[in-house]
C-alpha cells in the first residue's frame, strides 16, 4: 500500500502534465503521411500497469495484416539458411513476432527506496533517420512523411538487413510469404519482415493508433515531435524522470519516460531474441553521412588535381622552351 | 627529338589504371554486399571476406569507394579536357562506359541525398533508384567484361592521314 501511495505521489506532477497533452485523435496536420512533421510518441512507462489492453488492440487492429504463409515452405539453399516460423506460436505475447508488434517487457527495479514492478511498452522505435529504411536493399521498407516507418509486405523478400541495422532488433521474419515465392524462392529471399506500422492507416485517417486509443491509463501521447521532446522535458524536470529516445540513434519518434535511470532499467530487463535493449544506442546514420560530405569535395579534389598536373605540365613545357 | 612535357602515358596514367581496377572491385563487392547474400552463400566464410557480411562496414565502404571513384572521374574528365583532347578521342565504348559510369554515379548520388537526417524521398522513387542503380551496375560490369576480353579502350589515338 505505501508503495502505491509513495508511487502514487510521485507520479501526480507527471500526470497532470500528461493530461494536458492527452488527445483523443491526431491533429489533423500530423495524420496525413504527407505532413512534413514527424509525428512522436511519448510513452509515460511510470502510468503503465502492464494490463496488456494495448497489446491485445494492436493484434486486433493489425490482424488482417499478419502473415499466412504457405506451406510447405520452399527448401532453402544452401542448408545453412533457417527458416523462421511463428505462424503456430502466434499468441505469443512476451516478445516481439510477425504476429506480435507490441508487448509489455518487465523490471523490477527500487524507485525512492521502494520495490517496484515497471512495466514498459515495448515496439518499433520509429527512428527519426531509420536505417531499417535508409539500408533496405529494395526500398521494402519504407518511411512516410510523418516519420511513420514501416515495411512493405507486397515486396519484402525477407533478407532480415533491417532486423540486422535496428540498434533493438525489432523487425521479425516469417518464412513462406511474399514477393519471394514468386521468385527464387529456393536460393534468394526468406520470407516477410514485420514490424510495428503504427497503425497508419488509421493515423491516415486522424485516428489513434490502437495502442494507444485502447490504454485505460493514458500511457502514450502522441503528437510533433518537437512538442513531444518539449513535453517529455517538461515533465522529466517537474518529477526527477529520465527519458529514453530523444538523442538514441539519432533521435527516434518514440521517447520513454521513467523514474529510474535507464541503464538501471536495461539491467532489470529481460533481452534477447524479440526483447529489445534500453541502452544507449549510437547513431547508426551518422558515420555514413559524415562520408556523404566528402562526396562534394571528391570531384573538386580530382578536378584540382589535375589541374596541377596541368600546370605543373606547362610550366615544365615553358621552362625547357626557354632553355 | 625529345619527350613532349605534355605526354601523360606516366606514373600517374598507371595509378588510374590500377587505382580504377581495385576502386570497381571494392565498390562491386561492398555494393553487392548491400544485399544479404554473402553470408548466405558461404563467401563471407572466406578468410579476409568476412566483412561482406557486416552491413554498415559494407555501407562505409561502399561510400569511400564512391568517394574515390569521383576523385578519380573528375582527375580524368579535367585532364582529358586540358591535356588530352587535341591528341586522343574517347572511343564509342567508352562513351558508352562512361554514360553507364555517369548514371551509376547520379544514381549512387541520390541514394545518398536519400541517407541524410531529415531527407526524405519518395518511396516509388527509392525502388527506382534502387532498381536503376544495380541495373546500370549489372549492365556497366557486363560492358567492361566484354571490352576487357575483347581489349576495346576507353581512347584511341586518332588516324591522321599522311
Amino acid at each position: 500500500m505505501e508503495s502505491k501511495l509513495s508511487r502514487r505521489a510521485f507520479l501526480k506532477g507527471g500526470v497532470a502534465a500528461a493530461c494536458t497533452l492527452a488527445a483523443t485523435q491526431v491533429p489533423a496536420a500530423e495524420a496525413s503521411p504527407d505532413t512534413q512533421q514527424h509525428l512522436a510518441t511519448l510513452i509515460d512507462i511510470r502510468k503503465c500497469v502492464g494490463c496488456e489492453e494495448c497489446v491485445d488492440a494492436c493484434r486486433t487492429a493489425n490482424a488482417a495484416k499478419y502473415p499466412d504463409p504457405e506451406k510447405p515452405f520452399p527448401k532453402m539453399y544452401p542448408k545453412r539458411v533457417k527458416t523462421a516460423d511463428w505462424s503456430k506460436k502466434q499468441e505469443t505475447q512476451d516478445r516481439l513476432t510477425p504476429y506480435n508488434w507490441l508487448y509489455i517487457q518487465q523490471a523490477e527495479v527500487t524507485v525512492n527506496g521502494e520495490e517496484q514492478e515497471i512495466t514498459i511498452p515495448r515496439r518499433c522505435m520509429h527512428c527519426s533517420n531509420p536505417p531499417c529504411v535508409k539500408l533496405c536493399p529494395w526500398g521494402a521498407a519504407k518511411q512516410q512523411k510523418n516519420g511513420i516507418s514501416r515495411i512493405d509486405s507486397n515486396i519484402c523478400l525477407g533478407g532480415s538487413k533491417c532486423k540486422s541495422v535496428c540498434p533493438w532488433k525489432i523487425p521479425q521474419r516469417q518464412t513462406g510469404v511474399g514477393l519471394y515465392l514468386d521468385l527464387l524462392p529456393s536460393f534468394a529471399g526468406n520470407g516477410v519482415m514485420y514490424k510495428c506500422d503504427r497503425c497508419y492507416s488509421r493515423v491516415a485517417k486522424g485516428e489513434l493508433p490502437a495502442c494507444i486509443e485502447a490504454c485505460p491509463e493514458e500511457v502514450q501521447t502522441i503528437g510533433p515531435r518537437d512538442e513531444i521532446i518539449k513535453k517529455a522535458h517538461e515533465m522529466a524536470k517537474e518529477s526527477n524522470a529520465y527519458i529514453y529516445g530523444e538523442k538514441e540513434n539519432g533521435g527516434t519518434n518514440t521517447l520513454y519516460i521513467s523514474p529510474v535511470p535507464f541503464e538501471e532499467l536495461n539491467r532489470a530487463i529481460e533481452k534477447g531474441k524479440g526483447k529489445p535493449h534500453l541502452a544507449p544506442a549510437d547513431n547508426t546514420m551518422a558515420q555514413g553521412n559524415n562520408l556523404a560530405a566528402a562526396m562534394l569535395i571528391a570531384p573538386l579534389a580530382g578536378a584540382a588535381a589535375a589541374v596541377g598536373k596541368y600546370y605543373n605540365l606547362t610550366k615544365k613545357g615553358g621552362d625547357q622552351n626557354g632553355a | 627529338m625529345g619527350r613532349n612535357p605534355t605526354d601523360t602515358h606516366d606514373i600517374s596514367d598507371r595509378f588510374l589504371t590500377y587505382g580504377y581496377a581495385a576502386i570497381l572491385t571494392f565498390l562491386t563487392l561492398s555494393g553487392f554486399g548491400q544485399m544479404p547474400i554473402f553470408k548466405r552463400y558461404y563467401i563471407a566464410d572466406i578468410p579476409g571476406l568476412g566483412w561482406l557480411a557486416k552491413f554498415f562496414i559494407t555501407h562505409y565502404i561502399h561510400y569511400l569507394g564512391a568517394i574515390l571513384l569521383l576523385v578519380f572521374f573528375a582527375y580524368w574528365v579535367v585532364q582529358y579536357l586540358l591535356v588530352k583532347r587535341n591528341r586522343i578521342e574517347i572511343t564509342r565504348s567508352g562513351y558508352l562506359r562512361a554514360a553507364m559510369l555517369g548514371g551509376i554515379l547520379i544514381s549512387g548520388g541520390f541514394m545518398v541525398f536519400r541517407n541524410l537526417d531529415g531527407v526524405w524521398l519518395p518511396p516509388g522513387f527509392i525502388i527506382l533508384l534502387n532498381l536503376v542503380h544495380l541495373g546500370l551496375v549489372m549492365m556497366f560490369l557486363a560492358t567492361a567484361f566484354y571490352c576487357l576480353i575483347s581489349k576495346k579502350t576507353w581512347t584511341r589515338v586518332p588516324s591522321t592521314n599522311m
